[in-house]
């Protein structure tokens, strides 16, 4: 029965993500901090926010529906389900052929669609100036995501991620233009999608600059926590993809190197972002479209160049 | 098999007459309706036990003398006819309890079953004549249907530009046909498959094919007439004209491009592409300035034909150059939309006409907060707006992937001038299901959540059973080919097989019901297993967080940082939901911009903000047509005064120089 | 015949020289504009001394030196220079928006893939991704300068395209010396010219904006 230990991977696979994903938001937290000169709060202070939240009760705007109430679940899953099906610390899990990179970055807008819905539900304006925000940044962050995927398949010849990773890290690919445009073009989508600082900033609550804040402006108790858990959760997912397509180390040689390594990864990842972070002003949100345009112009150019690496 | 159809459609003429009688009785809709219901149902199960099968061919003595009218049923019309069967079906059960509402039965319930007849013949007409014939069938009993309510504001000038549009795309068609029919003048399908038309001629009749059909089904820019007629007709119509006229017309496309023409040239997939790509963004552009629910709609029609047609330009181009898996993956990704646009489509159009009738609006900014009012409406329509969206775990995503992946084959292609053009489409097809999910967002938001605006959506009340009842059908069609789209695809393998010479290999063999277009270490996706595992994740969460931690709940007034405002008026509007969106790809496509004006200083006049939207496609393309036919009837007018003598006289020497052109031909 | 390796680094140079450029129109501020150029000017430089190296030319290590020398360091603070003097630092100025701007760029890739790759078929693959990916420069550049109205950028768009020729110059094989002394002689001489001119302009209509001039010379009106 090859299957138990593979359905045992997968589940061990679900655990960490879910248990590592808060760690990596407060890592990047204690660096930004550090950096600034502050103290900051401990690295664990979103798993003590998070059991806090937990333990609150919900206060419900009046006029909430069932949606503003599902909604949070839904987003949480909808993360976790993706964020489950992206290599962490090995390939080949038991479920990863479910959906491909294109299924992922669908999963995410699931997640993002059930998001914005709620942010209209109370009808505040605040829900709706995220909202529309939201949607406008996606709007050109998923096909850049797109973008990306294709380019990426061009040269692996897949868009499944277990595959990817498996031929980035087997064959030599060598340096590649497109691989190097597409690496530029994801951290500028993931930045966006993850509301960090160039495009949102995560910690302000300052009305008019705040994007993710103010669709979730309305959420309290459980409900949040379960937001912020997605949150990580989605923060870490892109580490984890950014990791497994350009840096595929250590997923080949067994589960203790590749766990040692993802675990590397990630605290590298926390490091510079946080690093990058402090050293970089945040955009009027009309300057985004400027940079995720950048984004997909780059993966297209990469797409494009591509073909010109034929030759050999 | 092919005179069960027949049958059907005479049955649905036999209803028109019918309906012409009864329209003003009290019963009249429900035979109308019923009958139409009971038809549809029959001809969809007709087209789903033949689809399999191959070609039954007829020719009956109607029609030209000499021709007579072929008919046939093979698999490429079945499938369509499943498409019509399966609208239409729906369409008639959601019109026995919307049907009520109707103010003026007597202008809808006789063209009614004629637009379902249309429909069906144009789908198995074999020969020129009788397939124009049925065109034509179609879009005079489709005007009639949008000129129902000619009374209010508006829809006088939709069913005129209408008219004129329709006849000119029945022209083009004419003159493909003519093309096609070449020198031996024989009318028939089966001549003109045999028929190989030189270069230039299969050049031109894949031009006026894509006029002809394209502008029938949407196309950009012929798409100008298609968000003025749509809403204007009753929303059961409506929904037949976006979710199955439109897929007719990309019928006739298939049907000239794919079958009659032969062999396909690279360069017209170029063509298609390009003209598909374009369609997709600027519907979905047009869709997001939009707050009429309706008219939004219906430009999302555009959007979708126009991914339609990126596949159909694909399936061209690979088969062009002789790779006909990919071909085959392509066109199966494009006929997948169409069924899956049909289902949608038709869903939403229900859920717009339930909120008309509930509450006589179909201005989005005088809605809000109907999932108070109107719950089973808002959640079917909320499963239209994630399954048109591309979002999985629903239908709308498996075309789109399936699209994707037939992109992802195109290294395989040699011609540079496609190698960089499908990826550009590819970024194209991205963008605008992004925007897509941002529109739906839009829709859903502001009609259904919130506030109420006004009274009338402060009072609305949920529909007939016969409506909520369609909508769920609809609903629970587009999650389980969803979640089940190896069945679709399966499906779709004797009508690939026809058109490409190859097929998509069987899906439902493989394990765990996963779809894999190529090979599994290279894509594959299983909507089954990501629902299940959602609502494991969802229902495990749940679960622990109310059992180990609290479940406890207040209500209390909207927190909004403290500074409520209790007026529903302040929320979010369509205009202002669109308007980062309006500013970054409005201000280059349509010379959006706002004009805010500040009162002075300590003048009690409110500010105001207006915004101004130019429409490029009419402005460049049909005002100066518009302007040069005024001109010409002005400077023409003269002609209306003159003497006996002289119209003589105009006669004469018409007569004479036809005369002299003679002459000097021979 | 020359290794993978080779080949993926003088690919991977090229096809940043392309990135830089693209950066170049995606700044719309005149300190940063130079920036870039004189890192544009830094990776040709690489790229040419990555030339000279695996094609054993020496010579093209002068070549480098004159990049590096010239173009990354002395021309940007000139320019830098001039701008401050000039006082137009703060100056944010595109005709045409910068997602435009930047889908033209693209386009333009795609036109110099779409022309140079069939023709170049059958030539050494170092020369051939060269020449299509340093026509890409060349196009780039001057839709810099037509899409800028500032003369300080058009000047750098100007040398982003005289970077773009330099690169295909250097992927051909064995260019002599002398051409390449020679080309970098007459942008120096076209970098001074341009130079008084712009302080010229600047002392007779108050601006290098060169809407200025058309309007001077009665051509927009």
């Amino acid at each position: 029965m090859a299957v138990i230990p593979a359905l045992l991977v997968q589940g061990v696979q679900m655990a960490l993500v879910l248990l590592l994903a808060p760690l990596l938001t407060g890592l990047t937290r204690k660096v930004k901090a550090r950096l600034q000169r502050r103290q900051g709060p401990s690295v664990i202070q979103p798993y003590r926010d998070l059991k806090r939240l937990l333990h609150k009760d919900v206060v419900l705007a009046e006029n909430a529906s069932w949606l503003f109430r599902v909604a949070p679940y839904v987003i949480f899953a909808v993360t976790w389900v993706a964020a489950a099906l992206v290599p962490t610390f090995a390939t080949g899990l038991l479920f990863s052929w479910s959906g491909d990179l294109i299924a992922i970055t669908a999963l995410l807008g699931s997640a993002r669609f059930a998001q914005a819905l709620a942010a209209m539900d109370i009808g505040t304006s605040f829900g709706g100036i995220g909202a529309s925000r939201e949607v406008m940044i996606a709007s050109l962050a998923e096909p850049a995501m797109l973008m990306i995927a294709l380019s990426v398949a061009l040269i692996a010849g897949s868009t499944q991620l277990s595959t990817i990773a498996d031929y980035m890290a087997f064959s030599a690919v060598g340096l590649r233009v497109t691989l190097a445009l597409g690496l530029v073009a994801l951290v500028i989508v993931a930045l966006a999608e993850n509301a960090r600082i160039p495009v949102d900033n995560p910690a302000t609550h300052l009305e008019l600059t705040m994007v993710h804040e103010a669709m979730v402006l309305e959420y309290s108790g459980r409900h949040l926590a379960m937001i912020e858990l997605a949150a990580s959760l989605k923060l870490l997912l892109y580490v984890s993809v950014i990791a497994c397509i350009f840096f595929p180390f250590g997923l080949a040689h067994g589960y203790v190197i590749g766990l040692i390594a993802y675990l590397l990864k990630l605290a590298v990842a926390g490091v510079l972002l946080g690093v990058f972070e402090v050293s970089i002003a945040k955009m009027r949100v009309f300057r985004v479209p400027n940079f995720l345009g950048a984004a997909l112009m780059l993966a297209l150019l990469g797409v494009l160049l591509r073909f010109v690496s034929e030759g050999m | 098999m092919i005179a069960l159809p027949l049958g059907c459609i005479v049955l649905l003429m036999t209803l028109a007459l019918v309906g012409a009688v009864v329209a003003r009785t009290a019963s009249g809709g429900r035979i109308v309706y019923g009958g139409s219901l009971a038809i549809s149902l029959a001809l969809l199960l007709i087209a789903l036990l033949s689809i399999g099968g191959g070609s039954s061919t007829v020719t009956l003595p109607l029609g030209l003398p000499w021709i007579g009218a072929r008919f046939q049923l093979d698999p490429l019309a079945a499938f369509f006819l499943v498409v019509v069967g399966l609208g239409s079906a729906g369409a008639s059960y959601y019109a026995l309890g919307y049907g009520r509402h109707e103010p003026e039965p007597q202008r809808v319930l006789p063209f009614y079953p004629a637009f379902l007849a249309g429909l069906t013949l144009v789908v198995v007409a074999a020969d020129a004549f009788s397939f124009l014939f049925a065109w034509e069938l179609m879009s005079l009993a489709s005007w009639a249907l949008v000129m129902s309510h000619d009374r209010e504001p508006g829809n006088a000038n939709a069913g005129f530009v209408y008219i004129v549009m329709a006849s000119f795309s029945g022209l083009a068609l004419l003159l493909c046909f003519g093309l096609l029919a070449g020198a031996t003048g024989d009318f028939s399908f089966a001549a003109m498959q045999a028929a190989h038309p030189s270069p230039g001629i299969a050049a031109l009749a894949l031009v006026l094919a894509l006029i002809g059909a394209g502008s029938k089904a949407g196309v950009v820019p012929l798409h100008a007439w298609l968000p003025l007629a749509h809403p204007a007709a009753p929303s059961h119509v409506s929904a037949l004209m976006s979710g199955v006229m439109t897929k007719v017309a990309v019928y006739g496309f298939i049907r000239i491009v794919f079958d009659l023409l032969g062999a396909p040239t690279w360069w017209g997939g170029v063509i298609v592409l390009a003209v598909g790509g374009i369609t997709a963004v600027l519907g979905v552009l047009y869709a997001l300035m939009e707050h009429d629910l309706k008219r939004l709609l219906a430009y999302h029609t555009v959007e979708n034909i126009g991914i339609i047609f990126i596949g159909l330009g694909l399936a061209l181009a690979f088969g062009a150059n002789l790779l006909p898996a990919a071909a085959a993956l392509a066109l199966t990704a494009a006929l997948f939309h169409v069924f899956n646009h049909s289902v949608f489509k038709s869903l939403l159009f229900f859920g717009s006409g339930a909120v008309l009738t509930a509450t006589g609006e179909r201005d989005m900014d005088h809605l809000g907060g109907l999932i108070h009012r109107m719950p089973k409406t808002a959640f079917a329509f909320l499963i239209g707006c994630i399954a048109i969206s591309a979002l999985p775990p629903l239908n709308g995503f498996v075309s789109e992937w399936l699209t994707f992946q037939a992109i992802l084959l195109h290294p395989d292609l040699p011609q540079w001038g496609l190698k960089l053009a499908i990826p550009a489409d590819g970024a194209l097809l991205a963008l605008s299901a992004a925007l897509a999910a941002a529109c739906f967002v839009k829709a859903f938001g502001v009609t259904f959540l919130g506030r109420a605006r006004t009274r009338v959506a402060a009072d609305a009340r949920e529909v007939d059973g016969y409506s909520t009842n369609a909508m769920f059908v609809f609903a629970a069609l587009c999650l389980l080919a969803g979640i089940f789209p190896g069945a679709v695809i399966d499906l779709l393998a004797p009508v690939t097989q026809a058109l490409t010479g190859a097929h998509m290999p069987k899906q439902l063999d493989v394990a765990w019901l996963s779809i894999v277009p190529v090979e599994t270490a290279r894509s594959s996706y299983n909507g089954l297993l990501v629902l299940v595992f959602v609502t494991i994740s969802a229902s495990l969460g749940v679960l622990a967080i109310h059992r180990f931690a609290s479940h406890a709940l207040r209500r209390a007034p909207a927190w909004d940082c403290g500074f409520p405002d209790p007026r529903p008026q302040t929320q979010y509007t369509a205009g202002s939901f669109a308007q980062p969106i309006r500013r970054v790809y409005g201000a280059v496509v349509f010379r959006a911009h706002d004009t805010v004006t500040m009162p002075p200083p300590g003048a009690t006049a409110p500010a105001s903000i207006e915004k101004h939207i130019a429409d490029p496609i009419w402005d460049a393309l049909y005002a100066p047509i518009a302007a040069a036919v005024w001109w010409m009837s002005q400077a023409l007018n003269h002609l209306q005064f003159l003497t006996i003598r002289r119209y003589l006289g105009f006669v004469f020497a018409a007569l004479v120089i036809l005369l002299l052109a003679l002459a000097l031909w021979q | 015949m020359i290794s993978g390796f080779a080949f993926d680094v003088s690919h991977m140079l090229a096809g940043l020289l392309v990135l830089v450029s693209f950066a170049m129109l995606y700044q719309d501020r005149l300190y940063a504009v130079i920036n870039v150029l004189a890192l544009h000017a830094f990776v040709l430089a690489i790229s040419v001394a990555w030339q000279a190296h695996i094609q054993h030319a020496p010579h093209l290590y002068i070549t480098a030196l004159i990049a590096l020398g010239f173009k990354a360091i002395a021309i940007p603070m000139a320019l830098r220079r001039m701008v401050f003097r000039l006082g137009i630092h703060r100056e944010i100025e595109t005709v045409v928006s910068i997602g435009l701007t930047m889908l033209a760029g693209i386009a333009m890739v795609a036109l110099s893939l779409m022309v140079m790759l069939p023709v170049t078929a059958h030539v050494d693959p170092v020369a051939r991704e060269d020449i299509s990916l340093a026509l890409s420069v060349v196009l780039i550049g001057l839709l810099m300068m037509v899409t800028r109205r500032n003369a300080v950028s058009q000047v750098a768009g100007f040398l982003s395209l005289e970077n773009g020729v330099n690169l295909a110059a250097t992927g051909a094989q064995g260019m002599p010396l002398v051409v390449e002394i020679s080309v970098a002689f007459s942008i120096l001489i076209a970098f001074i010219v341009v130079g008084i001119f712009l302080f010229r302009i600047r002392e007779r209509f108050d601006t290098v904006d060169l809407e200025a001039l058309d309007r001077f010379r009665g051509e927009r009106r």
